[in-house]
């Protein structure tokens, strides 16, 4: 479980982040949403350690993230993976190289259980056969697997995603979002997706966070969304055609039920 | 002020090194694939600087001496002692300054602007000591060899100089130059040019790319910077080297 308490940041006195406050649990998709410019990269990256937040609090199943010593978050760290939105693969390694990376730096493992493990999570993101490509060898949908690939290898227990489809054509959005959700599951994790996309928060939206000029505007359900009678959240859910005549749809269907 | 915030930052960028690495292992494999780019990757470039650099010194010398009372073997004399204690160092110095400095700063910078750094912290890795050590210590450990090798070449260009026979010297005369004794004070201060200035090279470079901002135009500005920094400051360290030691 990730608490967030009293969290704010600050950029040369303008203030990103004003007392956010959200618990994250584990084995659910937990989606950070928002207008550009609303805060959701910056707290997302002081969550990982990349920022560090000007108050607050950040605990990662009771243990204090931003107070403990540079040591101590790097045990955190190893319970930790990501998803980069520009993926972060290391363009000189192979694919294959890329996964194995943190069980190199980090486990005494021998040469054939790390072989084992990466091709054991490879599989899991269904990418069989391109151990030895290069990032630019490979497509947007393949090197987002490999960067999920990377980030669970370790077993992590917390994962970070920052906007896993962007870039992505909808079927492979669809997946993408499909193999998170069930590695979520399957290895009980926290997972927080920073994203702007409308069908993961219909789709694998245990829980939705809205921040709104740097504080949580709403929380609930990706199903409580659609009948969200907050007017901020259904401005910028609802933006889309596509979104507002689905909307609609839901509610004639259901006042027609309603009718005796 | 904003001088003594790099400087201050240099300054912390380089303690980081020193910190324990999280799998020795990995750290070695980088350092000899650092020892290789920057070695073996320079010892063709080198060459062809030093060969023209060591053949063009005994021109001129020659030419200086012609009409002289001053033997025409002490040309060898010259030309090896030149390129030892200032051409061999300080030019290998600056032509790589060109080609290894932008490397490292450019490999760095994109790797910043394209989150490569960011995920290796996230995943409890130190960057500074991992991604920066290792070309440092290679650089330092490769240089001394790539300017032996240099000053070889540049003897080897007078040698070609003098076997061409328009300079007005031949080669015995050349050779019994060469053979003149060398003191070994020469051969300290050659190598801790060498050493200083891998080191600067290096460090700057790295530095630079390091704390890349502002995307592809940051990484072009970092790479432009660290070639222009470390130039000046190794250009100046010579001068300290050379004021402080001969």
């Amino acid at each position: 479980m990730i608490e967030v308490k009293q969290l704010y940041k600050s950029f040369n006195g303008n203030e990103v982040l004003k007392g956010i406050n959200i618990t994250m649990h584990e084995g659910k998709c937990n989606l950070i949403i928002g207008k550009s410019g609303a805060g959701k990269t910056v707290l997302i990256k002081c969550m990982v350690g990349l920022f560090e937040p000007t108050k607050g609090e950040i605990l990662y199943d009771n243990r204090d993230f931003v107070k403990m010593s540079e040591k101590k978050r790097k045990e955190i760290r190893l319970e930790m993976g990501m998803l980069f939105q520009g993926n972060a693969l290391f363009d000189s390694m192979t694919v294959e190289d890329n996964v194995r990376f943190p069980l190199d730096m980090f486990t005494s493992m021998t040469r054939k259980e790390k072989a084992a493990r990466v091709d054991e999570v490879l599989s899991r993101v269904n990418l069989v056969g391109a151990h030895k490509k290069f990032p630019s060898e490979i497509s947007g949908g393949m090197m987002k697997r490999v960067g999920i690939a990377r980030a669970i290898v370790q077993k992590p227990s917390y994962l970070f995603c920052d906007e896993p489809n962007s870039g992505l054509d909808p079927i492979t959005s669809i997946v993408i979002d499909e193999l998170i959700q069930e590695i979520t599951q399957d290895l009980n994790i926290t997972t927080v997706i920073n994203t702007h996309d409308m069908n993961s928060v219909m789709g694998i939206g245990d829980k939705v966070i809205y921040v709104h000029e740097g504080s949580v505007h709403w929380e609930g359900s990706g199903n409580e969304v659609m009948t969200t009678k907050d007017k901020e959240l259904d401005n910028f859910v609802f933006a889309s055609k596509f979104w507002k005549h689905i909307k609609e749809e839901q509610q004639e269907e259901q006042q027609e039920g309603k009718k005796p | 002020m904003n001088f003594f915030f790099h400087l201050g930052r240099y300054t912390l960028t380089l303690l980081s090194l020193f910190t324990r690495p999280e799998k020795a292992a990995m750290y070695w494999k980088e350092l000899f694939r650092q020892m290789s780019l920057i070695g073996v990757g320079s010892v063709g470039i080198i060459s062809i600087m030093t060969l023209f650099i060591g053949a063009v010194t005994s021109v001129q010398f020659a030419y200086q001496l012609q009409g002289n009372l001053i033997p025409m073997w002490y040309v060898g004399i010259i030309v090896r002692d030149s390129l030892m204690l200032e051409l061999a160092p300080t030019l290998s110095a600056l032509l790589l300054a060109g080609k290894v400095g932008s490397n490292i700063s450019s490999e760095l910078g994109t790797m910043r602007i394209s989150e490569q750094i960011d995920a290796m912290k996230i995943m409890g890795v130190n960057t500074r000591a991992y991604l920066v050590g290792p070309k440092v210590l290679a650089s330092v450990l490769v240089m001394p060899f790539l300017i032996v090798f240099g000053v070889s070449f540049g003897i080897f260009g007078g040698m070609l100089v003098a076997l061409a026979g328009t300079s007005g010297f031949t080669a015995s005369e050349y050779v019994r130059g060469l053979q003149d004794p060398i003191r070994d004070f020469d051969t300290l201060v050659m190598f801790i040019k060498s050493v200083s200035f891998a080191f600067i090279i290096t460090s700057i470079s790295a530095y630079q790319g390091f704390h890349t901002t502002g995307g592809v135009v940051g990484v072009g500005e970092a790479s432009t910077r660290a070639v222009v920094y470390s130039s000046i400051v190794l250009i100046i360290a010579d001068f300290l080297i050379a004021a402080l030691l001969l």
